[in-house]
């Protein structure tokens, strides 16, 4: 699927992690990442950003990921629903659960 | 990662079932640590309608990887008069939760259109076919009225829900101290359901300030005959299984029933008398076998059966 | 040299020079220096016989000439006025405009209100900070190495004794009460903004060479009973404010109404039960956070069950144990700090409930302070680990933003000490296996109470043996902390720099632990 336009979802609540995906046309993934936990937890949120993007195939894009403590499954999920977003699926489609979604 | 979940167990007991938003992480993250029997992870009321989407994918990787243990995972989905609802059973199903509230069923014809969607999810990712439960959720006066034919409508179907808010409504009532405005729909969606073999729970209590009413409310419930109560604040759980806990003297005397009738059926004997002169047979033993499992539930059963 | 809580204590730390040469030594267990003598470190005071000599001054700055502060010399405040503090920020400006250098403070705690201080630390004009605690943009600071000496980290009872054997000279100690008398008799009570009592500054005003009275609201002499007396006041300033009242005593402090806190917080009063000390005439302290203020909604149905009723409590107080106070299940408040306005009207108006001072609260070198007489005492943690040591003063990031205050004193003293905290905030396992420091030592820890279920300290089977007689069920913190882990995954190891930018004290003096500059979390 090809990213459209920008996609963001979460919010800034605690546990929460708010991701943006802008579209890119090459320069592979441009990270940006804050987080309240990044001395403890900064590599990890970044490869399990990146691994979800990876298996979404997200080639290039301008990843924006504002974090407050969010779990790996929030970080997923948040990851999922941004891109969604970005390819501008219908809300009410039929999604890969199981498939690029897992 | 993903955490395997063992098989939905159709009956079991289900004193409280708490609301959460599945769309909240500090909230899905571990809604079992309050010791509900089941929780509710809400598509519905509780998502605002622009977050759908959101809410699937929160729900999706919080039922693939959160350990919920014993406790029983039931999705709340969309009304089936909403765009929403068929992609909700995908995303259940798919995730694996234990059983599904359908929202405001009135007719049979609801649950059979539920009970095939899930069929094909079932089909579609693999889960064995029949392992989802459902629960309906009646919210109007044509729902109460229907409520055998909801109640007989599905294998999958483990009981049915009264819920308040939209009944209120419909009735043009409000809420009345003592539930005088619920007692027919109460009455009726309990007699449906007993009559139907399930379960029977009652609607929320929302006024969180009111401790004396919720407990009024909680005894009514269980006077009634209810299996259980929906609830939104986890404060409200303990309370619930403390008032539905058996007294040490129902344990004493359910323990009799089990054992005397054990060791009679051994001597291939079906009918006999307690030494308090109280005549048994076969039919108080599903009673007695209740009032053992909500003790041991409750934490308060020493004895060995 | 490792200490007896496994921490590395470098040699740069124990080299600190003390004002009175007493030499560092690491932390070598609870009792270390129990029964030794020490020799009190009195101040240089000023015979004051003439009758007519006045101590009014018209202004902070003319206070601060008459004392004569000079380059490298301490000053002292306190903190009753919380963040609705004054005082500090108006005295560190004077002295800076007065040209005054290489100052340090040494205050009973620091936080929010004093940001301004954190740029007199990166100007190099502050060299020098004793807390107990540090927060807000002087924390941020402290850790990135900005602080020309290592702060000085002591508990309230530690920081008593400190200043008490002379580890620190305060050369002049500011004072801020919201009433005093013309010749610096003040009090806590009756001003425009009234904090309760004025505990932590009693030291300050025996031992400090100068003292300084800074109040908003002059009264009559004699103004009594006073917290801090004349006879060691020099100077007596009036200004428009001390504090915004407001912020000096937030309404009262709210009790929790989250089902989480709730649910820690009863099973706290659950295990309390549990203890023979649970019994008529117990004692009591808890802290003011959450789930430890929300205890004392809980004990309250218990105590009425089982017609109890508590002796007394101390501590920080709230309007919560005030208020069972007033219905006659608690004996006696005694009273070091006030947390909110319903604690403030109590000791103004009600009987029972006493102030004292921050030396018979918790100081460990006097002669038995209120803390060795606690049953029990329910307090907070930013992390716990498998030892049991708690933190209370650096978060997951490894910058200061909080202070030890009275945890290491009823710790150590209370029969139970009880840590409630849920397992994991956000992402931070606060069951950890290695805590980033150590403000209180885990041989001073009995139980923690988590939302996942609750783990007691091996060296407590007394307790332990009354829980499981009571059915209360319990697990190894290694499980606590597994389960941590198994949620949160496992944190990587903060980066440090060398540099030492402070020093936690264990409250006999002794070194617990240091922290070391933070380095910036980069991008591999």
């Amino acid at each position: 699927m090809e990213l459209k336009a920008v996609g963001t979802a979460g919010t800034l609540e605690s546990s929460d992690v708010m991701i943006t995906i802008e579209p890119a046309q090459a320069g592979g993934i441009d990270l940006t990442l804050e987080s309240s936990v990044i001395n403890q937890y900064g590599r990890q949120i970044k490869a399990e950003v990146l691994a979800s993007l990876e298996r979404l195939g997200v080639k290039n894009a301008k990843v924006i990921v504002n974090d407050h403590g969010a779990l790996d499954c929030t970080i997923k999920a948040r990851v999922d629903c941004a891109y969604y977003r970005a390819c501008q699926c219908d809300v009410d489609g039929t999604y890969p659960w199981g498939g690029a979604i897992r | 990662m993903s955490i395997p979940r063992p098989k939905p167990e159709k009956f079991r007991l289900r004193r409280t079932m708490m609301f959460m938003n599945a769309q909240k992480p500090s909230l899905i993250k571990d809604a079992y640590i309050y010791g509900a029997d089941s929780i509710m992870l809400d598509l519905e009321d509780a998502v605002a309608e622009n977050q759908k989407d959101s809410a699937r994918f929160s729900l999706y990787h919080a039922l693939k990887e959160i350990d919920y243990g014993d406790t029983e995972v039931i999705v709340r989905i969309n009304g089936l008069d909403t765009p929403h609802w068929k992609e909700d059973i995908r995303v259940c199903v798919a995730g694996g939760c234990d059983g599904i509230r359908i929202a405001k069923t009135e007719s049979a014809n609801d649950v059979k259109t539920v009970d095939a969607a899930v069929t094909e999810a079932e089909k579609e990712f693999g889960v064995e076919v029949g392992r989802t439960l459902l629960m309906a959720a009646v919210e109007s006066p044509k729902g109460v009225l229907n409520a055998y034919e909801i109640c007989t409508a599905s294998p999958r179907l483990f009981g049915v829900a009264i819920s308040g808010g939209d009944y209120r409504k419909c009735m043009q009532v409000k809420v009345i101290p003592g539930g005088i405005e619920m007692l027919a729909a109460r009455g009726n969606l309990l007699i449906a359901a007993r009559a139907a073999g399930v379960q029977c729970f009652d609607t929320v209590f929302t006024n969180l300030n009111d401790d004396d009413g919720f407990r009024a409310e909680v005894k009514q419930n269980i006077e009634m005959g209810f299996d259980g109560k929906s609830l939104i604040n986890p404060r409200q759980v303990n309370i619930v299984h403390e008032m539905m806990a058996p007294t040490q003297k129902e344990i004493a005397e359910a323990e009799k029933i089990v054992r005397a009738f054990r060791e009679h059926a051994k001597e291939g004997v079906g009918v006999f008398t307690l030494d308090n002169g109280k005549m048994i047979d076969i039919a108080f033993v599903p009673g007695a076998e209740r009032v053992i499992k909500l003790a041991k539930a409750s934490g308060i059963y020493e004895g060995d059966l | 040299m490792k200490n007896s809580v496994g921490r590395e204590i470098p040699e740069e730390a124990l080299n600190i020079k003390l004002a009175n040469g007493r030499k560092y030594e690491p932390y070598q267990g609870k009792g270390y220096r129990d029964g030794k003598y020490i020799k009190k470190q009195g101040p240089t005071t000023k015979i004051y016989e003439n009758p007519s000599e006045s101590k009014i001054v018209p202004s902070i700055r003319d206070a601060i000439i008459k004392t004569g502060l000079k380059d490298g010399m301490t000053v002292s405040f306190h903190h009753h006025f919380r963040n609705g503090d004054y005082i500090v920020n108006m005295v560190m400006k004077e002295i800076v405009e007065l040209g005054i250098k290489d100052i340090t403070i040494a205050a009973s705690s620091l936080g929010d209100a004093h940001d301004p201080v954190a740029e007199y630390i990166e100007q190099g004009i502050v060299t020098g900070i004793q807390t107990s605690g540090i927060r807000g943009k002087m924390g941020d600071v402290v850790s990135h190495g900005k602080l020309k000496t290592p702060a000085i980290l002591r508990s309230h009872g530690g920081r008593v004794r400190a200043v008490e054997e002379g580890d620190v000279h305060i050369d002049v100690a500011f004072i801020g009460a919201p009433t005093s008398d013309e010749y610096g008799n003040a009090r806590a009570l009756g001003g425009k903004g009234d904090c309760g009592v004025l505990s932590y500054a009693v030291v300050d005003s025996e031992y400090a060479d100068k003292v300084v009275v800074i109040t908003d609201t002059l009264v009559d002499y004699p103004n009594f009973p006073a917290s801090i007396h004349g006879i060691n006041v020099d100077y007596v300033v009036v200004v428009d404010e001390i504090g915004n009242p407001k912020k000096i005593a937030s309404a009262a402090a709210r009790m929790t109404q989250n089902p989480r806190d709730l649910m820690m917080a009863e099973n706290v009063a659950k295990i309390m039960t549990a203890t023979p000390w649970f019994k008529d005439g117990f004692s009591f302290q808890t802290g003011a956070g959450g789930p430890s203020l929300a205890v004392n909604r809980f004990l309250e149905p218990l105590m009425v069950e089982r017609n109890i009723k508590m002796a007394w409590a101390i501590g920080g107080i709230t309007g919560s144990i005030c208020e069972l106070k007033e219905k006659g299940l608690v004996g006696k408040i005694i009273d070091v700090q006030d947390f909110d306005t319903n604690a403030i009207d109590d000791i103004r108006n009600n009987k029972n409930h006493y102030e004292m001072t921050a030396s018979e609260y918790a100081n460990p070198a006097n002669k038995g302070a209120f803390v060795n007489k606690l049953d029990f005492v329910v307090l907070a943690a930013l992390e716990v680990d498998t030892d049991f040591n708690v933190n209370v003063i650096t978060g997951s990031d490894g910058v200061l933003r909080g202070a030890p205050g009275g945890h290491p004193d009823t710790a150590e003293g209370a029969k139970c000490c009880i840590i409630v905290t849920p397992l994991v905030r956000g992402r931070m396992a606060t069951i950890c296996e290695h805590v980033v420091t150590v403000t209180t030592p885990g041989d001073c820890v009995d139980v923690v109470v988590t939302d996942y279920g609750l783990a007691v300290n091996p060296k407590r089977q007394d307790i332990i043996d009354c829980l499981d007689k009571a059915g209360v069920k319990h697990v190894k913190i290694e499980e606590l902390k597994e389960k941590a882990y198994s949620m949160v995954g496992r944190p990587d190891d903060l980066q440090w720099k060398d540099k030492v930018v402070a020093i936690l004290e264990a409250r006999d003096g002794t070194i617990l632990d240091v922290v070391r500059e933070i380095k910036p979390y980069e991008d591999k």
